[in-house]
Order: C-alpha cells, then structure tokens, then sequence
C-alpha cells in the first residue's frame, strides 16, 4: 500500500527495553508499594505419581528459620473443583486425599525470605500409601486403577461420547486398492517459556491485586473471583512483562488461584515465582497423543479414505489438553487433501503425568503429523514420490469456503501455490538428484528430503476483541488492547495499525494490555488470534476515532461535518481547500479534556476463523553409522493472509520453525517406571539452541483472508505446525532405501540407529 | 534450585586454601569455577556445610613451557587452553578438547583442575589427558605429590584426592607432532558427550580414552595394544570398549554405546593417521 506504514520491516518498538534495561517480570516488582513486606510462597509438591495421603505433618517444618505459615488443603477447607471438561473428575486445588502426579502442590509454605522456602518444605512429610502408577495412555486405558473414581474410567473424554460418529473399522478401506497402516508417537514436550510462571497478590481496601505471568489476565480475573467467590470489581489482575508462554500460560494454575486466598489469611501480600525444576513439572506439557491411522486409495495415487484414532494423553486433570483432539485436531484431520471419507475417533486418557494444556499448535500439529506422515507411508507403498502424491490429493486453489468431509469450512486457499513455491526455492528435483548420488556412492551421511503441506485453523472464538484508542490533549495516543502480548511484538504492531489511521507518529503511541481494571474484556492472546481479532479491534476503532474527531473538527472549525477532511500525513483535519486553518489532535483532545476526552473504543467480531497453511521442505543429512541427524536446510512458505510487519512476521515463523524442529529431532518429557520425571532440567531436557539450526529460508506468500478488515489469519504457530512434519519425514526419506518406514519423535541418534539395524 | 545453606571462604593462595580445607575437615569443598559444583548444590545433590573459594587464586591460572610435558595451573579456564598458543603447538588435542567443554559461557568459568577434580566420565578433559598420559601436581598438608591420570580415577564422581588435598598443576607430555583425532558425540552442540574419543598417534605408540563409557575415564589400551602390533585403524577400533563398562542412561542404551565408541574410535585415529 502506497503511503502507509503497513506491509513494512519496522523495527519492534519493545525491544531496546529487552534488550537493554530488561523486561520488568513479575520477580522484578521490587518497587510496587503494595507489595512490601510480601511474604513468600513455596510449594510442597507430591513426591510420588500415584499415591493415597496418609498424612502431611508440618510441625517440623513450622520451627525452620523463617517461616510465617503453612497451609494444607485441610487448613484451607478447600472444597473439589469439578475439571472444566469433565465434571465428574474433581481436585482441590492443594491435593488432598490422594495425589496424582510428581509434582503436584500439597501444601503452600510462607517465609519471610525466598530462600527460606525450600529449606521449610523439604520438613513437610508427607506420607504415602502407593498406588498403581499409569503413566502410558494405553495401560491407564486397560487399568482397573482408576486416577479419579468418580469419572469410572480413565478415560476422561472421548468424542463419541458428545455425539462425534465412532470410526467404522476397516470396511471403510473395502473399496481401496491400496491400504497403509500406522501407529504413530506424538510425544509429550515442555512448553519451556524463558520466565517460569511467578504471581504477587496483596490486599488494598477489601480488594484483591494480583500480578500475574499469564497471557490472558481478564481470565485469570474471572478464575480467581470465582475461587474466592468474590464480587465482579472485586480483584484487579495486573501483567507485567510475561517472558513467554506458548499456551501453557493461558489459564491461571493452582497456585495463582490461591495466592490471594492466602495473602488475606496471613495478613500480608504474598509473592510466588516457581523455579526451573518445578516449572518442567508443573507447568502444563502439550501434545501427547498416540496415533493410529489408516490410509488408503487408488494404485494411481489418489487417496480416498483415511481414518485416525488419536489417543490423547491427559495427564492428572482434563484441562484444555484433554480437549483439542477432538475440537481441534478431528477438524483438521485431513489437512489440505480432498479426501472424501475422512473417520476421526478421539480418546482422552487421565495419566500419573502433568497435566497437559494447549501448546503451540494445539491440537493441529497433531492433526498434520498424522496426516502427513499417512501421505508419506502411502506415497511409499506406491513407490511414488511423496511430492505429487501430495500434489494429487490437494484441494484445488479456492477462493469462496471450501468444506471438507469431516464438516470443516476453510476460508481461501492456494495449498499448491505454496507447495510450488518450496519445491522450487528448495531445487527439489537436484535435491532429490544429490540423494540418489549419495545412495548410489554408499556415503555414511545420507541426505533426506521432507515436505510437508499443512492447513490449521486461528480465531475460531468469535467472541469478538475489544480495542479503544484514547488521544490525551497533549496528541500522544494510548491504545488498549485486549490481546496480551509475551514477545509477539503487539506493541509495534498495534502502533502501526493506529498510526496508519490515525497519522500520529509511531513514538507517540503507547500501548495498554493485561491490568483488568484498565482494559476489564479482553480475549487474550493464543491460537494466534491476537493480530486478527485484537488488531483488527484496533484498526475498527482508530477509523471510528477519525470519524469522531473529524465532527469535533468541524464544530471547532465551525465548518460543515461534510466539509471537513482528514490529511493522514499532517495528522490534522481542516476545510477542504484550506489546510492552512487545521485542527490537531492535540487541539481537538484538549477541547474535550472536560469532556470526557477524545476516546473510541470498539468490539470486533469476525466472521469466522481463519486458515492459514503453508508448505515446508527440510533437508537433513543422517549419519546411517551413529544415527545422527543434521538440520542443514529448511525452507517455510507461510501463508498468514496480509502481512502487516514482516519483520515480526519472519520472527514468529522462525520460532516456530525451531520449536517445530526441536520436537521432530530433540524434545520429549519423559518419567521412568515409577512415574518420575527424568527430564526436569535443561541439561536432560533437550531444548534446541541455535548451533542445531541452519539458517532458515522463508518465503513469503499472501492470500488475505475475507474474514477481517485487515485481511489477516494467524502466524503465531504455523511455523510449528509445517516444520514438525516436514523434519521427521525427512529424517525417515533418508533411510527409506534401506527399508526403513517410520521412526518416532524424537529422531534421536539411538532410536535412528535402531530404526536402520532393524530394517537391515 | 535453591542450594542449601552454606558459609564461605575465600583462599589466596593453595596453602591457604588447604589449612582451610583441613580447618573444616568433610564439610568443606573447594569452589573453582562452580560449572559442576553449584548445578549440584542447586539440585541439593551435594550440601558442602562450607565452600572454600579457589577459584581466584591468580598463580595458579597459567600455561608454562616445562621442556618435555606443558605445566598448566588447576585454575586455568578452558577458553585459556583452547586459545593459548603454547597448547596448540604443543598439545593441539587438549586445545581442540577444551574447546568442546559446554559453551562460551561455561569455557570462561570452569577450570581444567576442576573438570579433573570432579571426575565426571562425561567430561571431555579428565579422558584427554589421560589418552595424553598426563601427570597430576597434587599439594596437600604434607606437600606435593605426582599422580599419573591413570591412577587418578577411582570410581563414579570419585578421584585419588584426599579430601584436605588440591590439585594444582597438570603436566601434559608434549605431543612432539603426533596426529590426533577428537570425536564428541552429542545431541546438542553444548551437551556432555554421549560417547566421546580423545586419540592420537605416532610411529610407534598410540593413546585412545573414552569419555562417558563407564564410572571412570576408560583408557582404551586393548586398542592401542592392537595397533603396535600392528592391526589397522579398523580392526583395533572393534576392540574399542573392551576396558570400559558403558551405562544405560537418558541418551543412549550401552548396548548403543558401545557400537557408538567402534565408530568414534576409528574414526578419530583415521584423523590420528591420516
Ligand atoms: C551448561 C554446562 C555445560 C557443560 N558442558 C561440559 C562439557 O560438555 N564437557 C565437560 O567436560 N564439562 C562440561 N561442563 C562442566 C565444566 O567443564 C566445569 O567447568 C568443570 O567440570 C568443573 O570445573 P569448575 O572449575 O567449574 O569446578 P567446580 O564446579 O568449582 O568444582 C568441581 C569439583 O571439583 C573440586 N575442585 C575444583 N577445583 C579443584 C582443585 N583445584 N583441586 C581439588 N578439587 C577441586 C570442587 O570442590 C568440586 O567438588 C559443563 C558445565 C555446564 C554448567
């Protein structure tokens, strides 16, 4: 667009703060007067997976230095909560009774000193009375030992149970000339956000303050009112820079809900900030799920039937986790492939395990991987190559909705544009000419090719985002937003928006989220909503706020309504004709100062979720005598409709991108036999650096969307959702000629190695 | 990740450091560069009652020439190692080693003479300077004695050291131009080596160890053995763990690491023989 900021690399607004002085978390609140005298929180955490509490004796733990108070479930009468999901499946939000995870809060101690806590909590002894130990999905499926009575079963939800049609087996396939099966490992990752999860809550005349690392603090507001079974107005949630959260800070945990419960009772503000060893552990996981899929169709390629039956790990609650594979991964099943019989069939399973909660992608990398990997398998048993199958099976280019036949409805898609486009910018045909000369020469490293072509789905809420531009009489402009940036760059971006309608420079405006009292509605950001939904909020109310202003123009020129213009680039309004005699936003502002200001606010509502989708293709190189896999080349073409900054733009897909390959190569929780977590620290927890990734190629693609003003879908995950597929299928592409089908996620040395010794 | 409670000391110079040591007996620990004590204190794996810090004791932090071998001072950093010019003429495989050791970060602070104290077998440098026949100057309250690496080593975390003993220089032979090989296998580019090979090589001797194939540094004598009497490069690399004792872990099955120390082996002395 000619003349207007948009569509341009500015640079984020937030970052010589990041990266000179530092974001101000919540551990950093060392100055709020509210706060002082705080005392603070540790957790005692269940030691066990699975056990029944004989007892939980504090006294000990009383007399070491520093201790104010300790609270069991008891002490606090906490009463069971009912899992969202699931109501027959109840907790209290300290354990009590039983425990069902390592890791889980039991008791809450307060010293006077952070490190007071630990010392006081290790003397809190718990005494257990062991129980089976279910930490795989399948032998909780067929345990008689039940995680919660109540639900009768450890399956926690399933999709057949809210009316979704069961999978019919396979006489689904009677008809297919070709049939492939696969069982496939989604397996459990850490959401691993820089700063852990941390909150403060003090007391101020009868209301509750609590500050909070979350991404959706009006949520929070409500969870915690509820908890306390306050009034609406009651408690104030405050954001502080949040260093991250991927999902896993979407809802407010346990210990968030009852930090002002405890404040109230001790008298005293309190502060929490867990550490990296609790966080791997009780911060929520994401993904999980067991795979099996069949896939069939024609000798030619074409696919004509595939099923899925997910098994969905849910951990030790039905959180949000529990939830997406049907509500998100069963939508998405058969991606961007016209597929005409498409069965989905989910099942959530409870397990010793931390509780699991949506994690980048949520739900649709699951779907993706799963198809993908059936597209791969079956492309293989044709012996074609997986690139036109893929391209057989696409849904043509469509710019009016597209439905598919588990009932989803796309917005605009061009799957195959953007599955041209990788193929040329990778040379896909020399790439596949430089595997077959590597194959043929015998070479240790052999090179892999993987292609992925994904379509997910963002903004499904329709909820609507509230936005309000506020113009003070000195011309600075503060826009509110009820999105809730964690490094995504809002700040930036919604100053361009505002700035685009509005003329007024970029340094002029600031940007307000996450203090409920400031900004009391708001949707918060995940499921990459926030541009989409929070900016197109902004966008609506900057326009309605020069329409508003120019009517005070006129009254202050004493001009005609319908004479007076706005000049964006002088960021004034006056006469048509004379631009000499103008009104600023200043000028007009200050007329208004005892008026109650110049503000706009605005609800946005959309009219549906947007489809963003892309092609990946990812080159590997295998070393077929240890099994180590190499990243060397990955290219990404991302479509997220129209690009407002594609600066932050690249950052999100390059994110993404690392995120997605650290789960196809690196990542996976584990726990050993006993339930215990074998992967709760950074050095056993292989998060991914920047040595383990090549640069990346990304190509930029736009089909905007109908479905905003803004002509904008997500890009917050779709870096993770093509990348995932894209690496483990090369991974496998480069052993196939050695026999090798599948390897699950992770790729690690060992299980690649595994895989060649037992296809030999 | 909050260490227990602890007091503090700090020591300017090895005497000292040792009448301290001896003044608070099994309680106390010396503190180099903390890059593998204080990650155990966090994870209250090890609770010193008193931490005696060494770590800048300034004459002990050098790179000397000392005619047949190079003295290197036990408080000397890995970045000092991997850059010094005297360590890449002399002992280019120490060099190359010290530069593997973690990142950045953790090269400017940890010391050799910690690495060699802590007698991780996943360390990098214990395994180096044991395949270069390495001597260890350790000072205790009656003085100083010479230990070669090989008798250093005794068990999982567990050296020769005396508890009121410190270990103060490390005598590395010079390699007199002898080609080497360094083979770390790991998934991470910062991580500890799943399995990894420090070797060199010359006319008629050889010196091949093996990093985190057992509880200790593995000296891979059958290896060299072969190779004197004359097996190639590929046979003598079959016999690669026949000393060691490889774990299950995390990361690998020993069934996999043994497979993993054939293939290091060999290929780090085709490097040493090429
Ligand atoms: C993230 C990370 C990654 C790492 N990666 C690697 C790696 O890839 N490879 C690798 O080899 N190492 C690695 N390390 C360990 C690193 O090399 C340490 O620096 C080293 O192992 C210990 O040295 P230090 O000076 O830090 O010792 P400290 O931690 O201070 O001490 C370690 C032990 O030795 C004792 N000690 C220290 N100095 C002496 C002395 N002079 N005499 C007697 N006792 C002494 C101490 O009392 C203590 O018990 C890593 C560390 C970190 C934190």
């Amino acid at each position: 667009m000619a003349g207007s900021i948009l569509g341009n690399r500015v640079l984020r607004k937030e970052d010589p703060k990041f990266l000179t002085t530092g974001g101000v978390y919540v551990d950093d609140l060392r100055d709020e007067p509210l706060l002082v005298g705080a005392v603070h929180a540790t957790f005692v955490r269940s030691t066990v997976a699975h056990a029944n509490i004989t007892s939980i004796d504090v006294s000990e733990a009383l007399t070491m230095p520093g201790v104010v108070a300790i609270y069991t479930a008891q002490d606090l009468g906490l009463q069971p909560v009912e899992a969202s999901f699931n109501p027959m499946a109840k907790r209290t939000l300290l354990a009590s009774g039983k425990v069902r995870y390592v890791g889980e809060p039991l008791a809450i101690v307060l010293t006077e000193l952070a490190n007071q806590g630990e010392d006081a909590a290790e003397r809190v002894i718990v005494d257990y009375d062991a129980l089976e130990i279910l930490i795989d999905v399948e032998q909780a499926m067929t345990s008689s030992t039940l995680i919660y009575e109540e639900v009768g079963s450890n399956v926690v939800f399933e999709s057949t149970a809210i009316g979704m049609p069961d999978n019919t087996g396979d006489a689904l396939f009677a008809d297919c000339e070709v049939v492939v099966k696969g069982r496939f490992v989604n397996q459990r990752v850490a959401p691993c956000p820089l700063e852990v999860r941390g909150a403060a809550a003090a007391w101020d005349n009868g209301r509750l303050v609590q500050w909070l690392s979350t991404q959706h603090a009006q949520g929070a507001r409500d969870a915690i009112l509820k908890v306390n079974a306050l009034e609406a107005g009651q408690v104030r949630v405050i954001t502080p820079d949040v260093g991250g959260g991927f999902g896993a800070k979407i809802d407010a945990y346990p210990e968030d809900l009852l930090l002002g419960r405890i404040a109230k009772q001790v008298g005293k503000p309190v502060r929490w900030t867990e550490t990296r060893s609790e966080s791997m552990v009780a911060l929520g996981h994401g993904r999980g799920q067991i795979q099996y899929i069949t896939i069939g169709g024609t000798r030619t390629g074409k696919v004509t039937a595939y099923q899925l039956h997910a098994l969905q790990d849910s951990g030790a609650w039905v959180d949000i986790g529990a939830i997406l594979a049907p509500y998100m991964t069963r939508p998405m099943a058969s991606g961007v492939y016209d597929i005409p019989v498409i069965e989905v069939r989910t099942t959530s399973v409870a397990t010793n395990t931390t509780p699991m909660v949506a994690y980048r992608g949520a739900g649709r990398p699951e779907a993706t991987a799963a198809i993908e990997r059936a597209m791969d398998l079956f492309a293989l048993k044709l012996g074609k190559d997986p690139a036109e199958v893929r391209r057989i099976n696409l849904i043509p280019k469509f710019l009016e909705p597209f439905t598919t036949s588990i009932g989803q409805t796309y917005d605009v898609g061009d799957f195959e544009g953007a599955l041209d486009k990788v193929l040329e910018a990778s040379n896909y045909a020399q790439l596949r000419k430089d595997q077959a000369a590597r194959r043929a020469s015998g070479n240790t490293k052999q090179l892999g090719i993987g292609i992925s072509v994904y379509v997910e789905i963002t903004a499904g809420n329709s909820k609507g985002e509230f936005g309000k531009v506020e113009i003070l009489p000195n011309g600075r402009a503060i826009v509110y937003t009820g999105t809730s940036p964690h490094g995504q760059g809002h700040v930036t971006a919604w100053s361009m928006l505002a700035s685009d309608e509005t003329g007024i420079a970029m340094d002029m405006i600031d940007v307000v989220w996450g203090d409920t009292d400031l900004v009391p509605t708001g949707g918060g950001t995940m499921g990459s909503r926030s541009l989409q939904q929070g900016g197109a909020a902004v966008h609506q109310a900057s326009k309605e706020l020069v329409e508003q202003a120019r009517k005070h123009a006129a009254r202050l020129l004493e001009a005609n309504e319908d004479d007076v213009v706005f000049d964006k680039f002088t960021a004034a309004f006056h006469v048509a004709g004379t631009p000499a005699v103008a009104k600023t936003w200043a000028d007009i502002s200050s007329a208004l100062a005892t008026d109650g200001g110049l503000v706009q606010e605005s609800n946005f509502v959309s009219n549906g979720a947007t489809f963003p989708f892309g092609a990946h293709v990812s080159v590997v190189e295998v070393d077929t005598e240890t099994g180590k896999v190499t990243l060397i080349r990955h290219v990404a073409c991302d479509d997220a409709g129209r690009v407002i900054n594609p600066l932050i733009l690249d950052g999100q897909i390059h994110g993404g991108i690392g995120q997605g390959a650290a789960q196809a190569l690196l990542e996976e929780v584990r726990y050993d036999t006993d339930g215990n977590p074998i992967t709760s620290n950074f050095a056993d927890y292989a998060f991914i650096s920047a040595a383990e990734l090549p640069s990346f190629e990304v190509i930029h693609m736009e089909t905007p969307t109908p479905r905003n003003p803004l002509g904008a879908k997500g890009i917050g995950e779709s870096g993770t959702i093509g990348s995932t597929p894209a690496v483990q299928s090369a991974v496998i592409d480069a052993l196939t000629h050695l026999g090798v089908r599948h390897i699950d996620m992770p790729a690690t040395p060992e299980r690649v190695w595994s895989a060649i010794q037992s296809a030999n | 990740m909050i260490p227990a409670a602890f007091d503090y000391k700090r020591a300017s110079s090895a005497a000292e450091a040792i009448s301290l040591v001896g003044q608070y007996g099994d309680e106390a620990k010396f503190l180099a560069g903390g890059h593998s004590l204080i990650p155990l204190m966090k994870l209250r794996l090890a609770q010193p009652a008193m931490l005696i810090d060494i770590g800048r004791i300034k004459d002990l932090s050098y790179i000397k020439d000392g005619g047949d071998f190079i003295a290197i001072g036990a408080l000397t950093r890995h970045m000092d190692v991997e850059k010094s010019a005297l360590v890449l003429k002399e002992v280019p495989l120490l060099a190359h080693a010290a530069g593997y050791v973690g990142d950045a970060q953790v090269r400017h602070r940890g010391t050799i003479g910690g690495s060699l104290a802590h007698a991780d077998s996943a360390s990098d440098l214990p395994a180096t300077t044991l395949a270069l026949g390495a001597t260890y100057v350790v000072q205790g309250p009656k003085g100083e004695r010479l230990m070669a690496a090989a008798d250093f080593y005794k068990g999982f975390l567990e050296s020769a050291l005396q508890p009121d003993e410190m270990l103060t220089e490390i005598r590395v032979p010079k390699m007199n131009g002898a080609k080497w090989g360094f083979e770390k296998f790991n998934r991470r580019a910062q991580d500890w080596a799943i399995v990894g090979v420090a070797a060199w090589r010359s006319k008629d001797a050889s010196g091949v160890a093996l990093v985190n194939m057992g509880s200790t540094p593995i000296l891979a004598t059958s290896v060299s053995a072969a190779l004197k009497s004359g097996a190639s490069v590929a046979d003598a690399a079959q016999l690669a763990s026949n000393e060691a004792e490889p774990q299950d872990d995390l990361n690998a099955s020993s069934e996999y690491r043994v497979h993993l120390a054939k293939v290091l082996v060999r290929r780090a002395l085709e490097k040493a023989s090429a």
